[in-house]
């Protein structure tokens, strides 16, 4: 009682043949562009690396690559085996590979489905990672003259210009920290001197953002200075002014396209591991049919091909008893002190008659 | 007298077909490649359109698409006719069309090497469009409200941050522009009053850039106002600053980059020599037409007669052709 069992004359075994050789070839182009595609990832986060605190999200770039390089092997061994396949005599080459082979792909196939997941699932660490690293790049913005962070402020500034955002959650996260270094305050002013002892660490806190939060579609000039001071600009009012500055957060921007991203990976993933189902689907009929047809030895007739040759619950129950035996074959049995010669009661069909029978007396010949 | 006369015997002929073959279809691929350098050429021209005054620098792209294309033609044509030369039964069929087809790959040849000389001449008339083109972007920054100059200021703007340059030669252009519009100035306030009185024309000059002339690079946050005077900022000296904004005008960062583009043109050399060798091919070719036996070794040569003569039977049919539409009423 075969699980979804298909007849398959000799056309209909090599017309699969030949379009599972085509889908695995389509399989290794998906395979190719899935590695490109994990290596685009990799250099896109490698790229932000100082913008990201230290989480691990290299861990699905380096899944889609290690998939992407699997899928292209395993699909082309596939489609060699495959196009071998028309040719009965061919076939006993790869009899002994196939088996093992369709294992291994059906656990690549539950892989790619997990790295699917795994590119929907990367979200909300990579929010977390987001957050904790914007906040970290912020603080450091104005310590160019430290190793090491030299560089934090150009990164930040290109940032914010490139995708068009400001600040962490808003403009407003700027006016939370001091960004120009202590080098270029002018502590003899009165000002600067009011500024700092405001508040309790002693930092120079104002309502300004650096100019790369400047807005580029703004009609007027940019206002980056005193900006919550509606009477300090000219025909200005703070409340009212969405222009002048970038009112994105750079948190929501760099999600936006971070998930841009994952969302075509993910999808990409997808495709593939259908590909691959239905690779691993045909590739098992025509294994099962090409096993039946050289059961029954003539390599024109018609043979059945099958998913399982029994029901789940009796392959199940059948591999688990191979693999509990195999792990008995390597017990020895103590019972007989482990020679296996003693008391064995003789089974022998052959009964060659009761032991004390006297031998037949023969009549002298007079 | 023949131009240069070579022999070629039957083995020579063969390789001289087949080498030909793969050379013209490397050079059809050239061909190819110069037309996508031709419309990449006219697309990066077109998105600074505005910065431009006029459009004469736009003849080298579309020369190059041009000869990408003929180019293209060309070279199959050419393969064409090499894989049918050896066959001396398939040959005789491209005779009357060998003559007016040297004929016009010569002139796409010649307009090929034209358009890379042109693309050097050209530099000048693109040095003075983006000059004035340029200049208008920048007096132009400050009318966002007039229709048709509306994005002046982003289109400046964008190019500035893009580009990292700033102004027209430098960014003193600013200092003589108004670039900020009367609806921000506060008429009632005596600075302003004074700077629009400092001038004849009663603008409101000021030493000061707009904020995508900052340069992200900077240690510092931006200086953008009052950048000649040292004193209005903290640790601050005007002459030895280099990071605080971009120091390169924005006109020598355009010429450069378009120069980088066109400077990157170079197949024109690969079609003249299939060309060359084509001719030889076709003139050994000729002789062997009419023999029974086809392996004879047979001569090959550029020119039949001297360059004069052989350009005097090009032109005289044209000139006759001229001369008798002339002489119709």
């Amino acid at each position: 009682m075969a699980v979804l069992r298909v007849k398959f004359t000799k056309d209909k075994r090599d017309k699969l043949a030949q379009v599972l050789w085509i889908l695995n070839w389509i399989s290794v182009v998906t395979g190719a562009i899935l590695f490109s595609l994990g290596i685009f990832l990799k250099v896109e986060i490698n790229k932000r690396w100082e913008l990201m605190a230290e989480k691990d999200i290299q861990y699905v770039p380096n899944m889609l690559i290690a998939v992407g390089l699997l899928a292209c092997g395993i699909n082309f061994l596939g489609g060699k085996i495959c196009y071998d396949c028309v040719d009965t005599t061919k076939f006993l080459r790869w009899k002994l590979i196939m088996l093992p082979y369709i294992i291994c792909t059906f656990f690549f196939t539950f892989c790619v489905l997990v790295g699917a997941l795994m590119c929907y699932g990367m979200q909300s660490e990579l929010e977390d990672a987001l957050t904790m690293g914007l906040s970290e790049a912020m603080r450091f913005y104005k310590d160019t003259d430290t190793p090491g962070r030299c560089f934090l402020k150009r990164s930040m500034d290109m940032l914010q210009i490139e995708f068009k955002c400001c600040g962490n959650t808003g403009f407003r996260d700027w006016f939370q920290i001091q960004w120009i270094s202590s080098r270029y305050l002018d502590t003899s002013q009165k000002e600067v001197v009011d500024r700092l002892r405001s508040n309790v660490e002693g930092k120079y806190l104002m309502d300004g953002v650096p100019f790369s939060c400047c807005n580029s579609n703004s009609p007027r000039p940019c206002i980056q200075w005193q900006i919550t001071n509606s009477s300090a600009h000219f025909n200005y009012d703070y409340q009212t002014e969405e222009l002048n500055l970038w009112m994105k957060g750079c948190r929501q921007a760099l999600l936006d396209y971070y998930n841009h991203i994952m969302r075509s990976i993910g999808l990409t993933v997808l495709i593939t591991w259908l590909f691959e189902l239905s690779v691993l689907t045909g590739v098992r009929y025509l294994q099962t049919s090409l096993e039946n047809v050289l059961r029954q030895g003539d390599p024109n007739c018609e043979s059945d091909g099958w998913l399982l040759e029994n029901s789940f619950v009796e392959t199940a129950r059948s591999n688990l008893n191979i693999i509990k035996n195999l792990g008995k074959c390597n017990q020895i049995d103590t019972t007989n002190n482990g020679d296996p010669n003693i008391n064995i009661p003789s089974t022998s069909k052959a009964d060659y008659g009761p032991d004390n029978v006297p031998p037949k007396q023969i009549p002298a010949d007079s | 007298m023949v131009v240069m006369k070579m022999k070629f015997p039957f083995e020579k002929r063969v390789k001289l077909a087949q080498g030909l073959w793969v050379l013209s279809w490397f050079a059809a691929v050239a061909g190819a490649i110069t037309f996508t350098l031709g419309c990449i050429l006219k697309t990066e021209l077109r998105k600074r359109a505005e910065v431009m005054d006029n459009t004469d620098v736009h003849v080298v792209p579309n020369t190059l698409m041009l000869v990408g294309l003929a180019s293209l033609g060309i070279n199959y044509f050419a393969g064409k006719i090499c894989q049918d030369a050896l066959d001396a039964g398939r040959f005789p069929r491209w005779k009357t069309f060998l003559k007016p087809y040297f004929a016009t790959s010569c002139f796409f040849t010649v307009l090929m090497l034209l358009s890379v000389v042109m693309s050097y001449v050209m530099k000048g008339s693109l040095e003075n469009s983006l000059k004035i083109g340029l200049r208008n972007g920048i007096r132009f920054y400050k009318d966002t409200d007039t229709p048709g100059r509306c994005f002046q200021k982003q289109n400046i703007d964008r190019l500035q941050m893009d580009f990292q340059c700033c102004g027209n030669t430098d960014h003193r252009d600013w200092f003589e522009v108004q670039w900020i519009s009367n609806r921000y100035l506060d008429f009632s306030s005596k600075d302003v009053k004074d700077r629009i009185k400092s001038n004849v024309d009663g603008r409101y000059l000021l030493d000061g850039v707009p904020f995508s002339c900052c340069n992200p690079s900077s240690p510092r946050p931006c200086i953008q106002y009052q950048i000649t005077n040292n004193s209005a900022h903290y640790n601050y000296d005007y002459q030895t600053e280099e990071l605080n904004i971009y120091l390169r005008g924005c006109r020598e960062a355009l010429v450069h980059y378009y120069m980088g583009l066109m400077n990157t043109i170079g197949a024109g050399v690969l079609t003249g020599s299939v060309l060359v060798c084509l001719r030889y091919l076709q003139t050994a070719m000729e002789a062997v037409a009419g023999q029974e036996n086809t392996e004879i070794e047979t001569e090959g040569y550029l020119l039949e007669k001297g360059v004069k003569e052989t350009i005097m039977e090009y032109v005289d049919p044209v000139r006759m052709y001229s001369h008798l539409t002339r002489l119709r009423p």
